[in-house]
């Protein structure tokens, strides 16, 4: 077996791909890529299957050596990764050859990056995915750790180069407008709260991951009390107690208490997930359909687009 | 009965307001009709006390198809008698789960007899003597919440949950008891610990919603024998 072999796994490095399906009745978090722009790049940059499996890299500090040649592609946070200790930029394919050695910097905005390689990483199934749920414990689902050979599951070693576009890179340094979409228990909350969450300007708090993003800001003063347990959707803004939003992500638990007053789309999920501590963002209520409509027409690019042979642009089918 | 779109790719099927121990089967049946008759566009179900939740693929299906799809699923299960609350009830299962109650597994159970003016052989009886409804799999994988105890052994979850509750741990809180499937952090009062697996990668989760499960008293010895671990 040969792939890339894990010098150093970083602050938090997992894998993960579109997530599991048909588990959450077994109270199995769904997982997945949190930022699927930047996951799906990274693997429309290889012409992948669209679930195949990427390196989640959290925060940066991944540094890995080639154990034979291949080829990876990067995308999202890291504006470049170093080969051999020399730059090379991010949002690209990039050739290595065996011994060579990779590494991810922390980024200056942004706080996660995909890697992706052929056909996606070839590692253990659990439930039907090869998404990393660290959270639950479970014995042989773990981060990646040092030591670990991650091999790809189609073996190429020789690939034309490609970039992606510079107007479809993330960026991640943008004041955030979070759109919500009312749902749920939204007509239970007052209307002085409603106006709060519109017209607030919210922190990403330093207690964000995977399961969810705490906002620091301005505290709702009439929350709801909580209801019977429901199914959470993704994306679901809920409000304890306290009065403090939470967004709530991929390794979030299925069912809870806690009133919502809406929910925000998987790919203003994923904008919020690239935020660090710290950034400031706002709420805005929109329709549903507007937010499924964004979806299934950037599902549809990646699917009817293909590459241009000169590797930086795309063409639809 | 209402539809309503809670995200870009999930729908919240509510089935009534309060909780009752008829309605967990009907949801139960309501997410096989949904399986057997839903495309691929569906994703996933999560069943809960008094709501399932359904999701499903934004690029192959609209909120109004789905919703749409639902009406007439929800409309069949009540024209077939499905839906209704006594129902049939081929395929209910019953799970007799055997537990150890005693001080050193059920920390709380003392406790709870004293609150509650009992003894700790009542606080026993009335646990093993019910026949409990699984609402809701939540919290961690194949953890499942469970009602009604009876009201004489119900207590408040503890102020401040402990930080590590053993595997198999049986808990109440309020009117619901739970079996914890792993070791976790926990609020809920401990009374006893099943040597049983509730959880595991191959099998899932052994109680789904709907199920019916009994508890029944086993001795330290046979703990043991099962495999449980003190």
């Amino acid at each position: 077996m040969s792939g890339l072999r894990v010098i150093n796994p970083g602050v938090r490095s997992t894998i993960q791909d579109s997530g599991r399906r048909s588990y959450r009745k077994h109270g199995l978090a769904a997982g997945g890529a949190l930022d699927i722009h930047a996951y799906n790049w990274a693997n429309k940059l290889l012409d992948n299957p669209v679930n195949s499996a990427c390196v989640e890299i959290l925060l940066g500090g991944l540094e890995a050596e080639a154990e034979t040649d291949m080829i990876i592609a990067v995308a999202g946070a890291a504006p470049r990764i170093r080969v051999n200790g020399n730059p090379a930029d991010g949002w690209q394919t990039v050739q290595l050859h065996k011994g060579d050695t990779i590494a991810v910097d922390p980024a200056r905005s942004g706080r996660i990056t995909y890697l992706a390689t052929p056909g996606g990483f070839d590692t253990a199934t659990w439930f039907g995915s090869r998404s990393v749920v660290v959270r639950e414990q479970i014995e042989g689902i773990e981060a990646i750790r040092k030591g670990d050979i991650l091999s790809s599951a189609d073996a190429i070693a020789e690939f034309k180069p490609r970039r992606v576009p510079v107007h479809f890179h993330g960026n991640y340094s943008d004041r955030l407008t979070l759109r919500l979409m009312p749902a749920a228990q939204h007509s239970l909350f007052h209307r002085d709260d409603l106006l709060k969450l519109t017209t607030s300007t919210y922190q990403v708090s330093n207690q964000s991951d995977r399961m969810g993003f705490r906002l620091e800001g301005p505290a709702l003063e009439h929350v709801p009390p909580g209801i019977i347990s429901e199914g959470i959707a993704m994306g679901s803004v809920q409000v304890p107690g306290d009065g403090k939003p939470i967004v709530l992500l991929n390794d979030c638990q299925t069912i809870g208490g806690y009133p919502k007053p809406g929910t925000i789309g998987a790919l203003d999920a994923g904008r919020l997930a690239q935020r660090l501590p710290g950034q400031e963002l706002e709420f805005c209520f929109v329709d549903v359909a507007d937010i499924q409509n964004e979806r299934v027409v950037f599902h549809r690019f990646f699917s009817e687009t293909r590459w241009h042979t000169d590797g930086t642009n795309l063409i639809w089918l | 009965m209402k539809i309503s779109a809670v995200s870009e790719d999930s729908v919240l099927i509510t089935l009534a307001d309060a909780i009752s121990d008829t309605l967990p089967r009907r949801i139960a049946r309501l997410c096989h009709r949904i399986e057997a008759s839903s495309g691929d566009w569906l994703v996933d179900l999560v069943p809960s006390y008094t709501t399932l939740l359904v999701i499903y693929d934004p690029v192959r299906i609209d909120f109004r198809r789905v919703e749409a799809h639902l009406k007439s699923s929800l409309r069949k299960a009540s024209e077939t008698g499905a839906d209704s609350a006594s129902g049939d009830l081929s395929g209910q299962i019953t799970h007799d789960i055997p537990v150890y109650y005693s001080p050193e597994t059920g920390p709380d159970l003392e406790w709870i007899a004293r609150n509650n003016s009992l003894s700790v052989d009542d606080v026993i009886n009335y646990h093993s003597g019910g026949t409990y409804t699984v609402y809701a799999i939540g919290f961690a994988p194949g953890f499942g919440f469970m009602g009604q105890v009876d009201p004489t052994i119900a207590v408040p979850r503890k102020d401040t949950p402990r930080s590590r509750v053993p595997a198999g741990s049986v808990g109440i809180a309020n009117r619901q008891t739970a079996v914890y499937p792993k070791a976790s952090p926990g609020g809920w009062q401990l009374i006893g610990r099943s040597p049983v697996s509730l959880f595991d990668p191959v099998n899932l989760s052994l109680l789904n919603v709907g199920d019916l499960v009994r508890f029944h008293p086993i001795t330290r010895q046979r703990f043991i024998e099962l495999g449980g671990e003190l």
